[in-house]
């Protein structure tokens, strides 16, 4: 193995599910007894893959199950996965936080896992105290701590408050000391597990920055695990892809990806809603269908909306008795559930609302994509009669539809994956 | 992990029962130390008095045993100066019991350090073991000064030559409360019920060893239950070593020290065994 940093064979891992009580302690013991005869674990044995939406017979859950993989040294692997399909069970074991139920891993170098930063940080001691405490919990020897102190001190930014307890830092300001000491290890294997997650924009651009100075520049093998895929695409050559515990997919990190949105969204990406259970009656407007299309009306499927789109939400509804009091309209918010923004047909000037007419009517509104970061988002539909009631709740999410975002915005070579709910490109003019 | 670069490692299901990664936790030292000190540092902060609080709890317990056991019960204490008999046991058995209290806690008060990060375990409980000698220490000056004081009022006692077992002494306390606190830790990741044990059966477990009366003073009867405390014999030598008092022979010292092994023993290899796992369970 010359050039392979991590070789990991046959990785498998059990949970027991539930509560731990008296009623555990007799199979336990049964598990034990047939250990101590040489034979099986009888409870392993009826194992099955994880789906965490299934409800199942055993209590065993099998969070990984017989993972093969060979990582080269300098390569930067991002593995991914919905919640639950075992990424994180995956680094708890190369960390050697837990140990695996069968199967061995082998490699060389240090490795250096950032599970969390921050570990072992103690409320009581000052920055400088907890630089070399969380250092040396990272498995720093001391006189490495002190070469690198000042450069941490620098990448953390806290400079005037070294010597203040930490816990009275802003919670930004105790990340990034904690991230600036996990930056500064000296190994030739970094684990990373969505530490990027927190600190601003500007801090999680650093971050950034130094994980691809790590990769790229020293040339080490880092393994990454994130739910942002744009982080995983830019940071990435390889990705590994787990489902429910299995290995689904290790190759190139752009298949990949891929890969992942077809599964990931396959069952939760819905961008046509139709009517069958005849719901939300209302004689001023009885909806019957709402579609997400992109600018020629074609439906957008599953497909993934890039920056230079339109998205068309199509309304289609009966009209039976016309109400001037109805407003149609939508809420649009991002995977995280923030609000982006709501929009009603009642929203412009008086003179410019549609009229409808009686019988089957289609209403278009019209979202130009360049406005939205990458993700995904959900459209809730609005109908309502204005003072009187709702046909159909938004905030309650009567009606939702959901579509992706990629690489929004790249025509700008300085551009970055901003902070803020959306993007917005405004004109710049010298005006002398 | 390691400190060398290219170095191989393997991660297996279980490793051998003995395995002490005694190369691994020496290249942990620094964090060894910096754990120590983070305990010491961390007790006094935010206080006016800092490291006397060190003081205050031995000085309280002995006025009120001087009052209770002494003046009260009216137990004997062998004609030494009653403070001083009592503080020479409550020393050595605070040391002992506050090693094995708070090791017996180890895998749950790390739980979240442990579950985020690989060094090896055993640094956590010696980390423990270190920081209350540093607290025994501060008390054994209290209990210089206290001999001191005695001195120079003219009470007669004298040391002895066998002074000089003091630091094996707290040697075997070390090992004896790491050793059982291990154990205790290793048994309650899974099932807590020991821990109640625990946080009852220590402070009563005092009487069963002499640290209110001389074992010369035990009736007969339960004499060979209070040298079955393995704890009995240290405090015995120590009494011995530091007042020219106590009842010591040689063999309840080999006793003491075979315990001492023996649970130590036991105590590393359930430990190691419950290690890889418990993250699992706790």
């Amino acid at each position: 193995m010359s050039n392979i940093a991590i070789k990991a064979e046959n990785i498998s891992k059990a949970y027991q599910l539930g509560e731990f009580s008296t009623g555990t302690l007799s199979r336990d013991i049964e598990r034990a007894w047939a250990r101590l005869r040489g034979k099986e674990d009888p409870f392993l044995m009826i194992g099955e893959t994880n789906d965490r939406t299934k409800k199942s017979e055993s209590n065993i859950v099998w969070s990984l199950k017989d993972i093969n993989f060979e990582i080269e040294k300098g390569d930067t692997v991002g593995i991914i996965g919905r919640n639950g399909a075992g990424k994180s069970t995956l680094l708890k074991i190369l960390s050697r936080v837990t140990s695996p139920t069968t199967g061995e891993i082998t490699g060389i170098g240090r490795i250096a896992s950032l599970l969390e930063v921050g570990t072992g940080f103690h409320p009581e001691l000052t920055g400088r105290e907890n630089i070399y405490l969380n250092g040396a919990i990272l498995g720093m020897r001391k006189a490495e701590i002190k070469r690198q102190f000042d450069q941490i001190v620098d990448f953390s930014g806290v400079e005037r408050y070294i010597d203040t307890p930490v816990k009275r830092y802003s919670s930004g300001m105790y990340v990034r000391l904690a991230f600036a000491v996990a930056a500064h290890l000296e190994s030739e294997i970094l684990i990373v597990d969505e530490v990027l997650a927190v600190g601003d924009a500007e801090f999680q651009k650093k971050c950034l920055g130094k994980m691809s100075e790590v990769s790229k520049g020293q040339g080490k093998t880092v393994l990454f695990v994130s739910h942002n895929m744009n982080a995983v695409s830019i940071l990435c050559k390889k990705g590994i892809f787990l489902k429910n515990g299995i290995l689904d997919f290790s190759g190139s990190v752009s298949e990949c990806i891929n890969i992942y949105n077809k599964h990931d969204f396959a069952n939760v990406l819905k961008s046509l809603w139709v009517n069958t259970n005849n719901q939300f009656y209302d004689e001023s407007f009885f909806i019957k269908k709402v579609a997400l299309t992109d600018e020629n009306f074609n439906p957008i499927a599953e497909r993934t909306l890039s920056s230079d789109e339109i998205l068309n939400i199509i309304f289609e509804g009966e009209v039976v008795e016309f109400n001037s009091a109805l407003k149609i309209g939508y809420e649009l918010l991002d995977g995280d559930g923030n609000l982006i923004f709501s929009s009603l047909s009642t929203d412009q000037n008086q003179a410019n609302w549609i009229g409808l007419n009686k019988g089957l009517n289609k209403v278009v509104s019209s979202i130009p994509i360049k406005l939205l970061k990458p993700g995904n988002y959900v459209v809730s539909i609005h109908v309502s009669l204005h003072h009187q009631k709702w046909i159909c709740n938004a905030r309650q999410q009567d009606i939702r539809l959901n579509f992706n975002v990629i690489n929004s915005y790249y025509e700008s070579p300085y551009w970055m994956q901003d902070s803020g709910l959306i993007k917005v490109i405004v004109p710049y003019y010298l005006i002398s | 992990m390691t400190h060398e670069s290219n170095k191989r490692w393997t991660i297996k299901p279980s490793s051998t029962l003995l395995d002490l990664k005694i190369s691994e936790t020496i290249e942990y030292r620094d964090l060894l130390w910096l754990l120590v000190r983070r305990d010491f540092v961390s007790f006094y902060k935010q206080t006016i008095l800092g490291p006397v609080w060190f003081f205050i709890q031995p000085i309280f317990t002995i006025l009120i045993y001087t009052l209770i056991f002494g003046s009260v019960a009216g137990i004997s204490t062998d004609g030494m100066p009653k403070p001083l008999f009592y503080l020479a046991g409550v020393v050595t058995w605070n040391y002992f019991s506050d090693c094995l209290i708070k090791t017996s806690t180890v895998f749950r008060d790390n739980a979240t350090i442990f579950g985020k990060v690989y060094f090896p375990r055993l640094i956590m409980p010696l980390s423990i073991i270190f920081s209350n000698m540093v607290r025994f220490g501060v008390q054994m000056i209290l209990f210089f000064l206290l001999m001191a004081f005695y001195f120079l009022k003219g009470d007669h006692f004298h040391i002895t030559s066998y002074v000089l077992l003091f630091p094996f002494l707290v040697i075997l306390m070390a090992l004896l409360g790491l050793g059982l606190g291990m154990i205790v830790s290793a048994l309650t990741t899974k099932y807590r019920d020991l821990a109640f044990l625990i946080t009852f059966g220590v402070p009563l477990l005092m009487y069963t060893t002499t640290v209110v009366y001389p074992l010369s003073a035990a009736p007969g009867k339960f004499k060979w239950l209070i040298e079955l405390n393995p704890l009995t014999a240290i405090i015995e030598y120590f009494r011995y070593g530091f007042l020219g008092n106590g009842t010591v022979s040689w063999l309840s010292l080999a006793y003491s020290f075979m315990v001492t092994v023996v649970v130590l023993l036991f105590g590393v290899i359930i430990f190691n065994k419950v290690e890889k796992n418990f993250v699992d369970t706790v």
